[in-house]
């Protein structure tokens, strides 16, 4: 199915430059597996939740003053004075949130399924660029509104690199612009806010172009092999995304009008103040894993490391994982193992969420030392000697099968 | 494929049906979500609290002129002489640009209430200049005659009336 438009306007213009040709391949025949489930929505919608930052963000820096005798009623300006003001800022707020369920959901989609193996290496990747750039943009999103943990949070935050042995206070002192954290951090935080979601939207693209040189991975985890395993995205994918969206759109709504407040904190709707930091102090949920990992260990630059080792490891994935076959449908340790995994992420959420006392402390320990051990050790040792359950010959022979299988046949 | 769907007699199956329906609510659901992100740019609730201006006039000699701010504009008051109310009553309505009568223009002949806003591009015109001694225009010289009425140049209208009001028997103006 090639693109042979028929308004000479669009002819005349593709013959120049092929954008309609390239969106048409992208979005209309690009041959898609014909068996994508649910989980491969969260995809589309985190670009969307990308647009939707964008946009409440570019409306909300109309209202917004990036000073520190300003800044936190400019917010409540915002929430009180400008038309729609709290729809905005709610949106932007619980946006952030949503857009890091999405983000999460689809990085364990890829996990469960084996999608960061040959050749999605790099598109891999770049999806965890990706989500350290949300993590940035997040961060210095939160401080903006100079309430008490927008400014202790920047405060802890930034001194994780005076960790850094030798160069680390100089850093630190570099970052704030000055020797506490004021004016100028608050000014190149927001500038730095500003930009990074468009340095995202350009990761995304090269994302979206590595996903399409191959293909989407799908629940068997085997290559397209002919024209009867796939569909084209248009109308099958669009609709389905659509409507998983739509879904979706209920969720967030949810929270954008019935608990608007509910993943923040009420200490950041005090105005900053650098001489009293409040009694318990927690980065917003997303980041909770990390901090969990960063408490765990009782040394400043060890726990720093750890935290962004917890993220590094994740870009050797895709050679730590030694089996052949890509879906955990076929493979049923490393299927316990994922979910293990999962209750372990869920567990340091938890922990990171608590007071620094015991039995948090030790159960976070514990829970750190997991989140290693199956990355580094059980990854690699299930590849080696799982016997993985005999593969279709095909995505379509796989969706063709489904049925026997349901009515009680052998699966063999 | 055959389509099982009924076909009605017009031509219009269930399905055009749906198509339609589903669109419209998917056009009405999307201007719904874009109407909060127009409407955020128009004046906010602290703006438009501060649409009415209060004046002394008490401090205002005959003769004499004060420019005060509403709505982030600036508003001639200007307290008269005698000599200007008559200038101003003595023109030819017919003869000018913009045809309006001096009396159309105040409510007091003592008081000339209006917009300091050049109706051609915004300026601010200076006041006791031009060739009708009213107000001149610095920007493409716009001459505006004692009752602030176009004369000359490139304006097309006269300078405006803001709607106001005297209160506190007349020593004070409410302007907005």
């Amino acid at each position: 199915m090639s693109f042979e438009p028929k308004n000479p306007v669009v002819k005349w213009v593709d013959h120049r430059l092929p954008i309609f040709g390239m969106l048409h391949h992208a979005l209309y025949d690009y041959p898609t597996p014909k068996n994508l489930s649910y989980w491969w929505t969260f995809g589309s919608l985190a670009g969307f939740m990308l647009v939707v930052q964008i946009v409440t963000g570019i409306v909300l820096s109309m209202h917004y003053t990036a000073h520190v005798d300003l800044a936190f009623n400019s917010v409540e300006h915002i929430m009180r004075d400008v038309n729609y003001g709290w729809l905005l800022r709610y949106m932007h707020a619980n946006g952030a949130s949503m857009f890091f369920i999405v983000v999460y959901l689809h990085i364990f989609r890829g996990l469960y399924y084996g999608s960061y193996k040959a050749p999605r290496e790099l598109l891999w990747w770049l999806g965890l660029v990706i989500f350290l750039l949300m993590m940035a943009t997040a961060f210095m999103g939160y401080v903006l509104p100079w309430g008490q943990m927008s400014f202790w949070g920047a405060t802890v935050i930034t001194n994780l690199f005076g960790a850094i042995p030798v160069v680390g206070d100089t850093i630190v002192t570099w970052l704030w612009g000055g020797f506490s954290v004021d004016n100028p951090t608050l000014n190149r935080f927001f500038s730095l806010h500003y930009l990074l979601p468009f340095v995202i939207a350009g990761v995304v693209i090269l994302h979206i172009w590595a996903l399409h040189h191959h293909g989407s991975n799908n629940p068997t985890g085997i290559e397209i092999k002919d024209k009867q395993d796939s569909i084209p995205f248009h109308p099958y994918y669009t609709i389905k995304d659509l409507f998983g969206m739509g879904i979706f759109l209920i969720f967030f709504s949810a929270f954008l009008f019935y608990a608007p407040n509910y993943l923040g904190h009420p200490d950041n709707y005090i105005p900053a103040n650098p001489l009293v930091t409040p009694a318990h102090i927690v980065p917003e949920w997303y980041f909770l894993p990390f901090y969990a990992i960063l408490r765990a260990v009782p040394d400043k630059l060890g726990g720093v490391l750890l935290m962004f080792g917890a993220i590094a490891v994740l870009f050797a994935l895709p050679w730590l994982d030694k089996s052949r076959v890509r879906s955990a449908r076929f493979r049923p340790i490393y299927k316990q193992l994922f979910w293990i995994f999962v209750i372990d992420c869920v567990i340091l959420t938890y922990v990171g969420g608590k007071p620094a006392e015991e039995p948090y402390i030790l159960i976070g320990r514990l829970a750190t030392v997991y989140y290693f051990l199956h990355i580094l050790v059980l990854l690699p040792l299930v590849g080696l000697f799982e016997k993985h359950k005999p593969l279709p010959a095909s995505i379509s022979e796989a969706v063709l099968d489904k049925k026997p299988a349901a009515e009680g046949a052998s699966n063999a | 494929m055959t389509t099982t769907t009924p076909v009605e007699e017009d031509g219009v199956k269930r399905r055009d049906f749906l198509y339609v329906a589903a669109g419209g609510v998917g056009a009405v659901g999307t201007a719904m979500a874009i109407w909060p992100f127009i409407d955020q740019m128009n004046p906010s609730a602290d703006v438009l609290a501060l649409s009415t201006t209060e004046v002394d006039l008490s401090a205002i000699d005959e003769g004499s002129e004060v420019t005060a701010v509403w709505q982030g504009k600036p508003v001639f008051i200007r307290h008269r002489t005698a000599e200007e109310i008559k200038a101003a009553e003595d023109v030819d309505v017919a003869t000018l640009p913009d045809p309006q009568a001096d009396e159309d223009r105040v409510q007091n002949p003592e008081w000339l209430i209006m917009l300091g806003i050049c109706t051609h591009l915004g300026c601010v015109p200076l006041k006791e200049a031009g060739d009708f001694n009213g107000w001149f225009c610095p920007c493409h010289g716009s001459h505006y005659d004692t009752s602030g009425r176009i004369r000359k140049g490139p304006a097309p209208l006269n300078l405006a009336v803001p709607p106001y009001t005297f209160i506190d028997d007349g020593n004070v103006v409410k302007i907005g």
